[in-house]
């Protein structure tokens, strides 16, 4: 494989990555998020700087810049949550928290501010990515198939309902929403280590804004299509190299399209499966 | 010292509660947050710069051509992006994907058609200062103070005295309810996008002509977002108070404390008061109740 298409592949499994944390938030828990460009910042910055400046081991680091991510997730989520915020009103506080903490690295000394990290070790490779990405999306399906998925399923239908029969609200949130910050944070971790160089500026609301793409194009309620948006909206413009200045405007004409004529995107509410032949059981579990 | 501070957060202050009032306009009617507004804002900027510029218009021409196109591109908006969403009556999720569709599918059309590059707005007034009690202020802040504030007493008049603004109230208390008394939903919510694109195309041209005209410039918004969220979202009023004292709260800020520390104040603030009093200060009921 040459390695022009290998680099397309990690930065396409990169972003599945990040859209698989997104997809269990928005997706099956029904929350907005226009910040979640902070927790990549977060997990890339945690990430580089311990295996940069620390030496420490490449697998622990990225896992270390998870967790911080997921950490990171609670400064926002615990108040909002409890608050019980409606979702407009979560994603302009996720839009400013994100805003706010790129302005903060970008005034930190030991992320060097504005000018970035350069000289990040390339550890990522295609092979490391392709195995995290698998352990990722296996990650996301047992969790929405187990009880917490479920709970969260119920409270994308009827927030109201879902709390009258029982289920704990606030918790299955924060559990979403602390999965979803700790895959991005992955993402970030291996991006970092993929470029070899991260800047403030390369965690704008726009790449928050993109992984919400990839899910609603891809479908909500489903992981597979999600998946399958997030590989092509970062093959596909490298395929059409000449229409490269042209790819934003028509990702902006997808999302309105999306949301005009097709509101369940490419897979609403199903998976890509396995042939039947191939399947072991049936579960029969349907969700949506 | 104190007083500068003051009358220039006041002048900044006019603007955001210039933006914040459309943003809020269509917030209070429609129930969602409309994230392309900062959009239409930058592109009644270029229109202004443009009618100037290029085609050699005097700045009163080239402000109602900014306003004028900014309130077509709203409302065209609405027909294509919203329209068939509140039609099927998404959820208000959906409806705010689609304002994300379409902020980017006309920031980057800004991107390839004209270019990234920054512009300077041409002079239009003289440099000049005038002193008030011993604060300076630039004609273009007076300017601005005076015609953001007569704007908003425009729009206010507009909204409480005639029959219109009465039916856009009634449709924001209860959009069926409204529909049953007789109003013709469809047209008001087309009158509202024009009432706010006129505002965004006026605070855009203010803006260019603070700082300069690219394509970036939508992000402001986010400051009207503050605005609007600390005058309660929905709430005209609000909004024009929130805006005021976002501008001079900022202003402050970055006096005494410093000036790259202003946006993560502002962010901060906005947080806060999503969590201790999200209603904000004039809003209405923001917990959604059974």
């Amino acid at each position: 494989m040459s390695v022009y298409i290998q680099g397309i592949l990690i930065l396409g499994m990169i972003s599945v990555i990040e859209v698989t944390g997104m997809t269990i938030l928005t997706g099956f828990t029904g929350i907005f998020s226009l910040g979640h460009a902070s927790f990549i910042a977060c997990g890339a910055y945690t990430a580089a700087i311990l295996t940069k400046n620390f030496g420490v081991n490449f697998y622990i680091a990225i896992t270390a810049g998870a967790l911080l991510a997921g950490i990171l997730s609670f400064i926002i989520g615990i108040p909002t949550f409890r608050a019980k915020l409606k979702s407009d009103y979560f994603a302009i506080a996720t839009l400013g928290f994100g805003e706010a903490f790129r302005v903060i690295l970008e005034h930190l000394s030991i992320t060097q501010g504005a000018r970035g990290l350069p000289g990040i070790a390339q550890h990522s490779n295609f092979w490391n990515v392709l195995i995290i990405t698998v352990l990722t999306i296996l990650v996301a399906r047992n969790f929405i198939f187990s009880k917490y998925g479920r709970r969260a399923i119920a409270l994308r239908e009827d927030m109201t309902a879902a709390e009258m029969m029982g289920i704990d609200v606030y918790k299955t949130q924060m559990l979403s929403l602390f999965i979803s910050a700790t895959m991005a944070g992955l993402g970030g971790g291996l991006f970092a280590h993929y470029i070899g160089f991260i800047q403030p500026s390369m965690f704008t609301q726009m790449q928050s804004s993109m992984l919400i793409i990839s899910v609603v194009a891809g479908g909500i309620g489903s992981i597979t299509g999600p998946v399958i948006a997030a590989m092509l909206f970062t093959s596909i413009p490298e395929v059409l190299r000449v229409a490269n200045l042209w790819r934003m405007v028509v990702y902006g004409a997808v999302l309105v399209a999306v949301m005009v004529l097709r509101p369940q995107g490419i897979m609403g509410f199903r998976e890509l499966r396995l042939p039947r032949f191939l399947r072991k059981n049936e579960s029969g579990f349907n969700h949506g | 010292m104190f007083l500068q501070t003051l009358v220039t957060g006041l002048a900044i202050g006019g603007i955001y509660a210039l933006m914040a009032n459309g943003y809020s306009l269509i917030f209070s009617i429609m129930g969602f947050s409309n994230i392309a507004y900062g959009t239409i804002i930058m592109l009644g900027s270029y229109i202004g710069f443009f009618a100037m510029t290029r085609f050699g218009q005097p700045f009163s021409l080239a402000l109602i051509a900014a306003m004028v196109g900014a309130a077509i591109l709203s409302l065209l908006s609405e027909r294509f992006a919203y329209r068939p969403l509140r039609v099927r009556r998404a959820p208000s999720l959906f409806l705010m994907i689609s304002a994300m569709g379409i902020s980017m599918l006309l920031e980057n059309l800004v991107y390839v058609l004209i270019g990234g590059s920054f512009y300077p707005f041409p002079q239009v007034f003289e440099l000049g200062t005038v002193s008030i009690f011993g604060a300076t202020l630039g004609f273009l802040d007076i300017f601005a103070i005076i015609f953001s504030f007569g704007a908003i007493f425009i729009l206010n008049a507009f909204i409480t005295k005639t029959r219109l603004g009465i039916a856009i109230r009634a449709a924001s208390y209860d959009n069926i309810t409204a529909m049953i008394n007789g109003v013709n939903l469809n047209s008001v919510i087309s009158l509202v996008f024009i009432i706010s694109g006129l505002l965004a195309g006026l605070s855009g041209v203010f803006f260019g002509m603070k700082y300069m005209v690219y394509p970036g410039m939508g992000a402001i918004t986010t400051k009207a977002y503050i605005a609007a969220v600390i005058g309660g979202l929905g709430s005209l009023p609000g909004a024009v108070v929130g805006g005021v004292i976002l501008g001079v709260l900022e202003s402050f800020v970055s006096v005494y404390a410093s000036s790259s520390f202003r946006d993560v104040f502002s962010f901060s603030l906005l947080i806060l008061i999503l969590i201790f009093m999200p209603n904000g200060l004039f809003g209405k009921e923001a917990i959604e109740k059974v």
